[in-house]
């Protein structure tokens, strides 16, 4: 069976969620060969063996964090060249994305950006234009690049060998050329990704000041979710920026987004639009945000969350 | 400096966006169209760079006749000059033979620096900053938050889930914006008057030496296979806060195991 090679996202020795889901889909289209770079391998070993990858390709070079994106996308070249891989596997986070963007140049291939599923010949699917339309579309050119939406499918374990087979590779000089040199970790406690986060709680405007994302927090916590905003409160200063939900922003597809004070506009619900369920506090009736709402309270969000959140405590206590 | 801003005319996010059903491409009679938001403020960190440290703006767009629009508004912004790639045979290009365009065009009239929003709001691929790097083989540095040269070296931040990473080049470099970096500027009544007589120059794939045969949909490395416009969500249940409404949420909750 073919390869299909799948991009390992990992924070030091932890494989990100969404590796687990690219080994998911990987599996049905063809034999999932991980690619690990930089440190720890041999400490994440378990978890792609778990979603069964059959091996792991791993390049340890310090070059991969060093330097931005471009010495990916050279092992990815290198290896779809080598392996006769079927197709390439990314996360489509900012990073995957681009890293797709450069194997693609490299290899003459198309890329399927975004997909939130795959279909037999490797079909993929995507929503678009706010999730107005949905498009079934494939890569005819080329090996195909995938870039899959953070947990748009559920991932499934499966045992596989996960044989590690080290990888040697000179980055090049033309790869080396934005050097990473410094990382600034903001706070946002111990919370998940938001990207990753099953759960995702979101305030927007109705919040009314930065202050008060401390109730958005508090009910966060109080789910074990992530924090997003809409742009209304970004731009505000209410939120820092990188939190942001919708067009030009982070898109989620949790398994719950629960939109507080948020009215709903396109450029947000293009971010948070295929999510599973969807609960919506907001005082504005007619706000268009309920339309996408599993459950909706129409309701003063700074007495329906408290109160929700102290629901939630109780439970959790009985 | 000499800095190009890339521009992309793109379907209003407030109009009714679709696909055309003979060639599932953007319909582009269907909404109204409008300079991509990201690329205001990649026009702004333009014009603050070469207000600062002296060179010209020049304005670089690939799209059908309509977009000499989007042209005008940038210019109208304060950006010096453009060149404007329309031709028909570039009809439902990817982004693959988009880039290949636009790297075309660059590498004829040169550049210290190109910038770019960080993704168009119509696509949403965030992909173009990179393939652009890759095929002028200059540094990458994409989705700044913010941007920092002295005509030589460049330092950005680059945004993360995490925070920002701090990430250092020489120039000449493709950079991404992301719409934290500034506050984009109005076109003032002068900018608007100024702008008029401001040179464009068009060019064809002729013109820049590319074979029609390579450009648009056919040439295109991807196929939509079908489309179809999503079904509306199953109407929820709302109720209304009269007192017990945080109550009723988490009851939901609990029905759908979150709690």
């Amino acid at each position: 069976m073919a390869e299909i090679l799948v991009l390992v996202e990992h924070t030091g020795e932890t494989v990100k969620k969404v590796t687990c889901e690219l080994l998911t889909l990987a599996r049905a289209c063809g034999e999932p060969a991980a690619v690990w770079t930089g440190a720890g391998a041999e400490a994440g070993r378990a978890r792609l063996a778990e979603f069964g990858a059959a091996k792991v390709y791993v390049a340890e070079s310090k070059d991969f964090d060093d330097y931005l994106v471009a010495p990916k996308a050279e092992l990815l070249a290198e290896l779809v060249a080598q392996k006769s891989a079927a197709a390439v596997l990314v996360a489509a986070t900012t990073e995957g994305r681009e890293v797709a963007a450069r194997l693609a140049v490299k290899t003459g291939s198309g890329i399927l950006a975004d997909v939130t599923g795959l279909a037999d010949e490797l079909v993929g699917e995507q929503s678009i234009f706010g999730g107005a339309i949905t498009v079934q579309s494939k890569v005819t050119t080329g090996t195909p690049i995938i870039a899959v939406r953070p947990n748009a499918v559920t991932p499934e374990p499966a045992p596989g060998a996960a044989e590690i087979e080290p990888v040697s590779i000179t980055v090049s000089d033309a790869a080396k050329g934005a050097h990473v040199t410094g990382r600034v970790e903001q706070e946002r406690g111990e919370r998940p990704e938001l990207t990753e986060a099953s759960i995702v709680v979101s305030g927007g405007r109705g919040v009314g000041a930065g202050e008060n994302f401390a109730l958005i927090e508090k009910l966060a916590d109080a789910l074990g979710a992530a924090v997003g905003a809409s742009r209304a409160a970004t731009d505000a200063g209410w939120y820092p920026h990188q939190f942001q939900v919708g067009q030009t922003g982070k898109t989620v597809s949790p398994q719950l987004y629960l939109a507080c004070g948020i009215s709903g506009a396109i450029q947000h619900r293009a971010g948070m639009q295929t999510s599973k369920t969807i609960m919506v506090v907001n005082k504005d009736p007619e706000a268009p945000i309920f339309e996408l709402a599993d459950y909706g309270v129409v309701g003063d969000l700074f007495k329906v969350v408290p109160q929700l959140i102290d629901e939630i405590e109780k439970r959790s206590q009985g | 400096m000499n800095i190009v801003v890339c521009v992309k005319q793109v379907p209003d996010t407030w109009s009714e966006r679709t696909l055309r059903s003979d060639d599932s491409t953007l319909d582009r009679g269907a909404a109204d169209a409008v300079m991509n938001e990201l690329d205001e403020y990649a026009i702004e960190e333009g014009l603050r760079l070469t207000e600062a440290h002296g060179g010209e703006v020049t304005i670089l767009s690939v799209g059908p006749e309509k977009a000499s629009e989007t042209i005008r508004k940038a210019l109208s912004m304060g950006a010096d000059k453009a060149v404007h790639v329309s031709d028909e045979a570039l009809h439902g290009s990817d982004a693959l033979v988009t880039s290949e365009v636009i790297a075309k065009v660059l590498g004829r009239i040169g550049f210290d620096l190109v910038i770019l929003g960080s993704e168009s709001t119509d696509a949403r691929m965030g992909v173009m900053a990179a393939m652009l790097a890759e095929r002028l083989s200059v540094p990458q540095m994409s989705f700044a938050s913010k941007v920092e040269t002295d005509g030589t070296a460049i330092t950005i931040n680059r945004q993360a889930d995490y925070g920002y990473d701090t990430v250092e080049a020489t120039l000449p470099a493709v950079v991404s914006v992301v719409e934290k970096i500034n506050e984009p500027r109005y076109p003032s009544f002068k900018g608007i008057m100024a702008a008029k007589k401001k040179p464009v120059e068009t060019l064809s794939l002729a013109d820049l030496e590319i074979d029609a045969a390579g450009a648009g949909l056919a040439a295109s490395a991807t196929e939509v296979v079908s489309f179809a416009k999503r079904p509306p969500r199953q109407a929820g249940t709302i109720v209304t806060d009269e007192g017990d409404g945080g109550t009723k949420a988490a009851e939901f909750l609990a029905t759908r195991k979150f709690i």
